[in-house]
């Protein structure tokens, strides 16, 4: 069973190339003082250097290194999208497996609460958060957090309620088996995969999210990142047009990837549900 | 019947809707309860050039030597009737400013609904009907690249592409404002300005939608209904056209009404971008400003927005399928 | 009218409509045969019925479909014969004559009407497509010709029902509508594939008729898929027997039925259970043991009541009920079981039977009344209250693919219920294990995971799972409506067995009259969350009282057949 699951999981060559191009960029944010040696802070450089014209990606207005600003900012970007997708899953998950297991009012007030978080203009509302909590990484993983958790939990949800009327739950309640114990041991083991996969495609929307919220102004300040430096760079678009296409492949590429790598755990998750 | 019907449904999903509204308003209320420094200051707009008995006035009003439940409904109070409070660093009336921005960026989110909504449903039909043909894997690939752009980003790509190298199109803003265009001569100018903003703030949502709809429609095609279309002598065409068609169409509107807010939220991005004359650029504005208040009043009024949307969209499910019993709780 | 069906017709071969000669169809690679359907070859006579019976898997359904070409291509496709429709070999034609003989020469009827019909178009237009598609009449000469045809299939208030989208309707009518559907430009050949299996039994007599009926009044051949023997011999006059994609007996109904000669056919035939109550000789009527269940006054209602009618009840009256009422599922059920005895809970869909098995196990909470299992009131009980009279009653629940979690090993499986009664974890594996061998599995399929076993043994399993925590009562939901006619009879067997054994109390929930005569001696008839009938068996059956039970006994398919098969 598990053999196979790795079969049709990395023989998809879209998954191989995702795959691939995340662990490029997981490099570069564990190993980014060895890569990229110089203080992305620091003016390095003339401004306005082209790309491959000594710097591999030029300078930027201050002189700063755009190479050592993506493997930086990969480090800030990943951290704060996996952190607050952590956050998000394990909030919205206990929500959902809350309301799908006990049903009734608890249902009906948890997923009242869940509706009213998704019908809220979330990224107006992460600005919100943001702006008032004063820009700081963790401010941004709260805003990217809060707003993030409710397709979990309406998830999570569904699956526990499906999986709470099947027999063999009904089966655990008539032995007599603990409520806690049903929840933990059964539904939720059979459950995890449509978590993981739902975590995984968040992720990415994480790393957007941050993106914009950083080209905005409203990253976490003396981290460099993806969406600081084209936010940036946007007032020099005429003149140094790389200041800007580069992070944004970075980000491109990097949200691809791990879509193309969650797609393909949901295929190799649920074989019969592959559309055609 | 089916309008008396009908306004019977739009006044329930009214009703549904206050519960949504107030928490919004308690939202912002416990917002301003976070942000440094008292209410009253953060209403003024910090250090915005607030005369310090208007300050004082604030704080009277608003009740704030009381407990934190009369503030509460002292906030809910004021804002319930529409009283958003004054922004000083725009000097102006804080519903005013909003209503002023408030129709450019319905019009940039309905240009946006058609193209992405519209595009998506017709992109997702062709992918589906060619199903591993060469439409299908360009239309696929092309959706799985949009769906993981940044929004801010393609929208600087496509100035330095149409505008600033082959000057198709304007850079910013919604007009051209020493042109002074008057009536009609404004609107193509404003369509022309138009493009470029909605083509950014619609790739990520038509992405998603061909994907939906062209998933949808397969998965319909196989429907036990498809068969016994088939087995009744129709084409392929007609049980597309007439069956599976209007069947697929369920599940996109459904997501076209959850993603309203995400989008309002996305023309955030798009309008600072672009210089566009809407909320999100007054959003971007004020919070640069730290113009607090006028930033909770922006969210509170598009989160209203949000909820008439849902409304409408809620609608449109209702004409289309009929297993909906209106009047009751959908 | 059985009777004479296939009398007539045996033997004699009428004028053929469709020849279908050395079919072949082949399956994707991945399957676990190469071939579906494997060099069958079959006829339909003009005006004749001829069914195909198999179990599950037996490729019926596929063969039935390749004749319109409905197979989902390139997974499944025809590798070899010829399908000849009045000489025309279908497998051949192009697509633009296949749609043409689509709906006007052969039509098909389908298992699930729900799913079959498309919920978003009236079921008046989704009739009217067929003659927009093959004819060229006026909208108004196309909706008299749908409506004269909903008379013909006798839907009430047709003029209404053309503008009434399907989920208004019941499944009964559903069914109807696909059955006015197929005959509503008098094709030559009607394929019904299992049309009645989704109904309940007393739709599916009231259908069955129906279907003979029009038949003989259009002189349309009908190509009839089923599993259900008893369906066989109301309608059939000639059968062919189907086993892995092979035909293993093709003849006259008569012959077949009375006279099997495959053993297949035998076997399948043997298994069908009789509708004759079996002589218990271990039970004493004379010697009444004390109750074990006492139940008096349950009720149980979902749903809040409203007072207005739903629009569309007030706009079509006799259409479409109201399901925003409160629905009273159980209503005021006074029951006793004796010890030792087994009772079986008869009723069709929706007549309360599960629901008041879940109230008795305690997986619903009964609004009123009281339920006494050996001297403890368990109505109103907590799952705390509960836990301690866990080991006195326990369930076989219907769906033996749901009922397993997929995740834990057989044997912990089995001995999770001791272990949670105080047993050692050690005590209870050994006593999972002896439990495997009791319900007839290797003991060694404690270290296994249900989804290696078939459905049948996963039955098994979970009826160890039910005896491990040796209960006084068991209540069995259905326990072999999920499963193939062969494996039922085992199943329900070993059941029988395991309660003599063990002296078990035993609550049989069944929808199937057959099924409970095999096993019970005392019957109970459900409609509508009320107790219509109750008493032993065999007094039912020779004199039922009650309407209902009797039009439940006359509805049973194939009841004539089976009272004058031999009783082994």
């Amino acid at each position: 069973m598990t053999s196979s699951f790795w079969i049709r999981f990395a023989g998809n060559p879209r998954v191989l190339v995702g795959l691939i191009w995340l662990a490029l960029v997981l490099i570069g944010a564990v190993a980014a003082p060895l890569i990229a040696p110089l203080d992305p802070f620091a003016m390095t450089g003339k401004p306005f250097v082209r790309p491959l014209d000594g710097f591999l990606f030029g300078t930027d207005s201050l002189g700063r290194s755009v190479w050592s600003g993506l493997v930086h900012g990969a480090r800030t970007t990943l951290l704060i999208a996996v952190i607050a997708t952590l956050a998000a899953v394990a909030f919205g998950g206990l929500l959902g497996a809350l309301s799908g297991f006990y049903g009734g009012r608890i249902d009906n007030l948890l997923m009242r609460l869940t509706e009213f978080f998704q019908t809220i203009p979330s990224f107006i509302f992460a600005i919100l958060l943001v702006a008032v909590l004063s820009p700081s990484a963790t401010s941004v993983v709260v805003a990217i957090a809060t707003v993030s958790w409710p397709p979990i939990a309406r998830i999570v949800r569904a699956e526990v309620m499906s999986l709470r009327s099947r027999e063999f739950i009904q089966a655990a309640i008539t032995l007599g088996e603990r409520d806690s114990v049903i929840l933990f041991r059964q539904i939720l083991p059979n459950a995890l995969s449509p978590l993981i996969v739902t975590g995984s495609l968040l992720v990415a929307t994480a790393i957007l999210t941050e993106s914009a919220l950083s080209f905005l102004g409203l990253g976490a300040p003396n981290y460099m990142s993806w969406g600081f430096m084209i936010g940036a760079g946007r007032s020099f678009l005429r003149d140094a047009w790389w200041l800007v296409a580069i992070p944004g492949i970075a980000i491109l590429l990097t949200v691809l990837s791990i879509n193309l790598v969650g797609e393909g755990l949901n295929d190799a998750l649920n074989p019969r549900l592959r559309t055609p | 019947m089916q309008g008396i019907r009908l306004i019977r449904f739009i006044m329930i999903r009214l009703v549904q809707a206050v519960p949504v509204v107030l928490g919004v308003v308690v939202l912002n209320f416990l917002l301003l309860q976070l942000a440094p420094g008292d209410a009253a200051t953060v209403l003024a707009g910090e250090a915005g050039g607030a005369p310090a008995e208007y300050v004082e006035q604030l704080r009277a009003r608003f009740g704030l030597d009381k407990p934190v439940v009369v503030q509460l409904g002292l906030y809910l109070k004021n804002i319930l009737l529409l009283d958003l409070g004054f922004s000083f660093r725009n000097n102006a009336p804080v519903l005013g400013l909003i209503l002023d921005r408030l129709w450019p960026t319905l019009l940039l989110m309905g240009a946006t609904f058609v193209v992405s909504v519209g595009g998506g449903v017709v992109l997702g039909v062709i992918a589906a009907l060619g199903v591993r043909t060469w439409r299908d894997h360009l239309i696929s690939i092309a959706a799985v690249i949009a769906y993981a752009t940044p929004l801010f980003w393609i929208g600087l790509m496509l100035i330095l592409v149409f505008s600033i190298r082959l000057d198709w199109f304007p850079t910013s803003g919604m007009e051209n404002v020493v042109a002074f265009h008057e009536g009609w001569a404004r609107v193509p100018d404003i369509a022309h300005h138009l493009v470029l903003p909605t083509i950014t703030l619609s790739l990520f949502y038509l992405a998603l939608y061909t994907r939906l709809m062209r998933a949808t429609v397969l998965e319909q095609r196989g429907a036990e209904y498809a068969t016994t279309a088939r087995a009744k002598g129709l084409t392929e065409r007609a049980i597309t056209l007439r069956h599976v068609l209007r069947n697929a169409l369920l599940p996109v509107i459904t997501m076209a009404g959850v993603q309203v807010g995400a989008l309002l939220g996305g023309s955030v991005v798009v309008e600072t971008v672009f210089a566009w004359p809407g909320l999100g650029q007054l959003a971007y504005q004020s919070l640069f400003a730290r113009d607090f208040n006028l930033l909770l009043g922006i969210f509170f009024l598009s989160a209203c927005l949000v909820v008439i949307v849902n409304i409408i969209v809620d609608v449109i499910y209702v004409l289309l399928d009929p297993r909906i019993q209106v009047g009751g709780k959908a | 009218m059985t009777g004479s069906s296939f009398q007539g017709s045996a033997g004699s071969e009428a004028e053929p409509v469709l020849e279908i000669r050395n079919l072949s169809i082949a399956l994707p690679v991945w399957a676990d045969r190469c071939l579906a359907v494997n060099s069958v070859s079959l006829t339909v006579g003009r005006g004749e019925t001829l069914c195909v019976v198999g179990e599950s898997g037996s490729g019926k359904s596929v063969m039935a479909r390749s004749i319109l070409r409905l197979l989902p291509e390139p997974h499944l496709r025809i590798s070899g014969g010829q399908i000849l429709l009045d000489g025309e070999d279908l497998a051949r034609v192009d697509d633009r004559r296949m749609r043409q003989i689509r709906g006007g020469e052969i039509a098909m009827i389908f298992q699930e009407p729900m799913v079959s019909l498309n919920p978003l178009m009236t079921v008046g237009r989704q009739i009217d497509e067929i003659l927009e598609v093959h004819t060229d009449w006026s909208k108004a000469e196309r909706r008299r010709r749908v409506i004269a045809t909903f008379e013909d299939v006798r839907l009430p208030e047709p003029a209404f029902i053309v503008d009434a989208y399907p989920h208004e309707l019941s499944g009964g009518q559903r069914q109807r509508v696909m059955i006015a559907m197929s005959l509503v430009l008098e094709p030559k050949l009607i394929i019904a594939d299992e049309p009645t299996t989704a109904l309940d039994v007393t739709t599916e007599a009231q259908i069955l008729t129906l279907l003979k009926e029009l038949q003989t009044k259009h002189g349309t051949a009908l190509l009839f898929i089923t599993h259900n023997f008893g369906v066989v011999a109301e309608i059939a006059d000639r059968v062919a027997v189907m086993r892995s994609g092979e035909l293993v007996e093709y003849g006259p109904a008569g012959d077949v039925l009375d006279n099997p000669q495959h053993p297949y056919t035998k076997a399948l035939i043997d298994a069908v259970p009789s509708l004759v109550p079996r002589k218990h000789p271990s039970r004493k009527a004379e010697t009444p043991s004390e109750p074990i269940l006492t139940v008096r006054g349950l009720d149980k209602t979902y749903g809040r009541a409203r007072t207005n009618p739903t629009w569309l009840s007030r706009l079509l009256p006799g259409l479409g009920q109201s399901r925003r009422g409160a629905v009273r599922a159980v209503n005021k059920v006074d029951l006793d079981i004796r010890r030792g005895s087994a009772v079986a809970l008869v009723g069709e869909s929706g007549s309360g039977k599960s629901t008041l098995a879940r109230c008795l196990i305690g997986l619903e909470h009964a609004d009123a009344g009281s339920a006494v299992i050996a001297g403890d009131e368990i109505v109103g009980l907590s799952r705390k209250g509960w836990r301690p009279l866990r080991s006195r009653i326990q369930m076989v629940f219907q769906d033996p693919f749901a009922s397993l979690n997929p995740r834990t090993k057989v044997g912990d499986i089995i001995a999770r219920g001791a272990i949670l009664q105080g047993e050692s974890p050690h005590a209870a594996m050994s006593q999972a294990r002896n439990l495997l061998g009791l319900v007839g599995l290797d003991p060694k399929a404690a270290e296994r995971y249900p989804h290696e076993f078939s459905g049948g043994q996963r039955q098994r399993i979970g009826i160890a799972r039910a005896l491990a925590v040796k209960p006084d009562i068991l209540i069995a939901d259905e326990p072999v409506s999920a499963l193939d006619v062969s494996v039922q009879k085992q199943v329900l067997d070993l059941l029988d067995d395991l309660r003599r054994q063990f002296g078990l109390t035993m609550l049989f929930i069944t929808h199937d009259l057959r099924v409970a005569a095999h096993v019970c001696e005392d019957i109970v008839v459900l409609k509508n969350g009320t107790i219509v009938e109750r008493g032993m068996t065999a007094d039912i059956f020779a004199n039922p009282q009650h309407e209902y039970t009797r039009t439940l006994l006359s509805s049973v398919p194939g009841r004539n057949w089976q009272r004058r098969r031999p009783q082994g």
